[in-house]
């Protein structure tokens, strides 16, 4: 295992650029989530890892070793695919023994078995090991495609969107799966998401990308409660942070043009009266939807309220954010 | 319109078979009549109304392997009793049998050249079809097109520069000249089907070899051949067909060591009067490899593309 350096990545598409002057470490032994909407370069990021896109300009070190020129074999790494890539033309087995019987690693036929035995075990697809690639489910692929990532004991592991297709339960178990893995293990783990559950229970680091820069870089609680833009407080938070004018509840700091708050940072029972448009019964908890001086708001209240939609609740800001007109945190 | 989904009842499944059979019948005859006159006395292949009924003789087939010299009575009786199966029907005609025909090498001919050529039309149609699909190659859609455009006129019509050239370069005549003529006629066919082909396995899968720990030749060979075989075998198969079956070219090219089986077979007509049955024999032996070939790789044919396994 080892760590991953980015330093000023570029990298243009035709006009377009998918990666802005990035640098980022990824700590040995960190899990790395990248977070972004579709576009923004997390895939890209990985791809110039994985040496399978070489960037414009900038660097890469995986360890001290300077990546530059360097395969995709030879940079070490195991990269799990959003299309799950499964070689079609063999079986659940042979697709997991793949890696394992390269040029590169050469593994002795025991260890394969044992390896791809102990993978199948973890991803519970051993009944399925003998079944053509191309006759399983989407979610069975996709686990063998992870699979094929974890019989291999690479410098890092990349994951763009590996869990995308699977069905809620899958998912929540695959989570603390993989994150069990990566902590037994120590491995490094680039992990590409825009489901922000995986993002805040998996990762130890978070990195935000907009439109090929990378805007925010820490741990999920510091993106979560110290954000440094509009942009970068709405990855994170579900329901998602309200952004109203800044003196929607009266006075504001100069040169704040906009308020965050998260459901949190709206104490209800005193301060200001709003008029609850809707009240949604989620079990664990309650989303409150209040009509606020013309601006929809949503924050979370009691799971067993007896508000009900028509009442009037008093609410006020508690520690709210801040931003300028260009959307940047200054309070 | 609607279509059904559900099941066709007996009756439907009667009529297609009977307009499947009949449909087949009326496309086999003329092969059916070929086979068969394969196996009639010139007597019978020439009959009118034709035999449909006949005793069948292998004749035709002896007359297609052999070179026979007719003899007097006397040296006939000289010879004392006919030893094998094919002197007596030889000697039927006061003939004895001179020494092998040519079929034998012009057919070997027709085997190096056809699946000569068809092999290095499909090996290199591969290799450019998937450097056209996966690499940056400069003027890449107008290199394609050219490469269709040699296919735009009949070949035979650059029949007499390629005449000239040859003689130039001494291909007259040579089983070399004859691979390449065919390869070059057959390569915009091989390229531009392999490249379909190519261009339907997502480049992901090369991709996952790559970082697997493959190189790229490897990935090539390990995970895009086995996908294109489907492809490459049917394309394979259209190359042998031209390459077989071809004619002009090898009237005007060939016509001593590197003669392939089409000039021969007319000839055959000539020794000795109008040898129908030999003509036949010699174009029945001639369907052979094709159908073999093409059966061999039929699992290809209807295998169809893989799909699935690449979520789009």
């Amino acid at each position: 295992m080892a760590e991953v350096t980015l330093k000023n990545i570029t990298r243009s598409f035709g006009p377009d650029v998918a990666l802005d002057d990035v640098s980022m470490t990824v700590p040995d032994g960190s899990f790395v989530v990248l977070l972004g909407p579709t576009g923004a370069g997390k895939t890209t990021t990985l791809r110039m890892v994985s040496g399978l896109d070489v960037p414009d300009s900038g660097e890469i070190y995986i360890g001290d070793t300077p990546m530059n020129g360097l395969t995709p074999a030879q940079r070490n790494v195991a990269m799990v695919f959003q299309q799950y890539s499964l070689y079609p033309h063999m079986t659940v087995r042979e697709n997991l023994e793949f890696p394992l019987k390269s040029p590169l690693l050469n593994t002795p036929p025991d260890q394969i078995q044992r390896k791809v035995g102990e993978v199948a075990e973890v991803l519970q697809i051993s009944h399925k090991l003998d079944n053509k690639a191309t006759a399983l489910s989407g979610g069975e692929m996709q686990r063998v495609s992870i699979g094929r990532a974890l019989v291999r004991n690479p410098a890092v592991y990349l994951m763009d969107e590996p869990l995308s297709s699977l069905d809620a339960k899958l998912r929540s178990d695959l989570r603390i799966e993989l994150k069990g893995i990566q902590a037994d293990s120590g491995a490094t783990l680039l992990y590409v998401t825009h489901d922000q559950i995986e993002a805040m229970t998996m990762a130890t680091h978070v990195g935000v990308l907009d439109h090929g820069r990378l805007v925010q870089f820490g741990t999920p609680r510091e993106i979560y409660e110290d954000p440094v833009s509009v942009y970068a407080a709405s990855r994170l938070g579900q329901p998602r942070i309200n952004i109203v004018p800044a003196d929607l509840f009266g006075t504001a700091p100069s040169g704040a043009a906009s308020m965050g708050l998260r459901p949190e940072q709206i104490r209800q029972g005193a301060g200001q009266e709003s008029l609850v448009t809707r009240v949604e019964h989620l079990g664990d908890q309650t989303r409150l939807h209040l009509f606020f001086r013309e601006h929809d708001l949503i924050t979370v209240t009691d799971p067993h309220t007896a508000l009900k939609s028509g009442d009037i609740v008093q609410i006020e800001p508690h520690q709210p954010f801040y931003f300028n007109a260009d959307g940047a945190r200054i309070a | 319109m609607t279509y059904s989904v559900t099941e066709p009842s007996d009756r439907q499944k009667w009529i297609a078979g009977f307009l499947v059979i009949g449909y087949a019948l009326i496309t086999l005859m003329p092969l059916l009549w070929i086979i068969a006159t394969g196996f009639k006395s010139p007597a019978d292949a020439i009959a009118y109304p034709p035999k449909v009924l006949f005793e069948p003789t292998l004749e035709g087939y002896v007359n297609l392997f052999t070179t026979r010299t007719r003899v007097t009575e006397e040296t006939l009786a000289s010879l004392g009793e006919p030893t094998t199966w094919y002197d007596r029907i030889v000697r039927q005609y006061d003939m004895i049998i001179a020494g092998p025909s040519r079929y034998g090498e012009r057919f070997l001919n027709s085997v190096i050249i056809g699946f000569g050529s068809t092999f290095l039309s499909v090996f290199l149609g591969t290799i450019a079809a998937y450097a056209f699909s996966r690499f940056r190659v400069p003027l890449k859609d107008d290199l394609l097109f050219f490469i269709l455009s040699t296919r735009m006129m009949p070949p035979i019509a650059v029949a007499i520069p390629i005449f000239l050239m040859f003689r130039q370069l001494g291909l007259n005549d040579t089983h070399a000249g004859m691979i390449l003529l065919y390869t070059a006629v057959n390569l915009s066919l091989s390229v531009w089907l392999i490249h379909g082909f190519i261009e339907e396995i997502p480049i992901e899968y090369e991709e996952a070899a790559l970082i697997d720990g493959y190189t790229r030749f490897q990935a090539f060979y390990k995970v895009v051949l086995p996908q294109a075989a489907t492809g490459i075998a049917s394309t394979a198969i259209f190359c042998l067909i031209f390459a077989w079956n071809e004619y002009a070219f090898a009237v005007l090219l060939t016509s001593g060591t590197a003669q392939t089986a089409p000039p021969f077979i007319p000839t055959i007509i000539g020794v000795g009067g109008q040898d129908w049955p030999a003509v036949a024999a010699g174009a029945t032996i001639f369907l052979v490899p094709v159908m073999v070939f093409t059966i061999l790789l039929r699992k290809h044919l209807l295998r169809g593309i893989t799909f699935g396994a690449v979520r789009k």
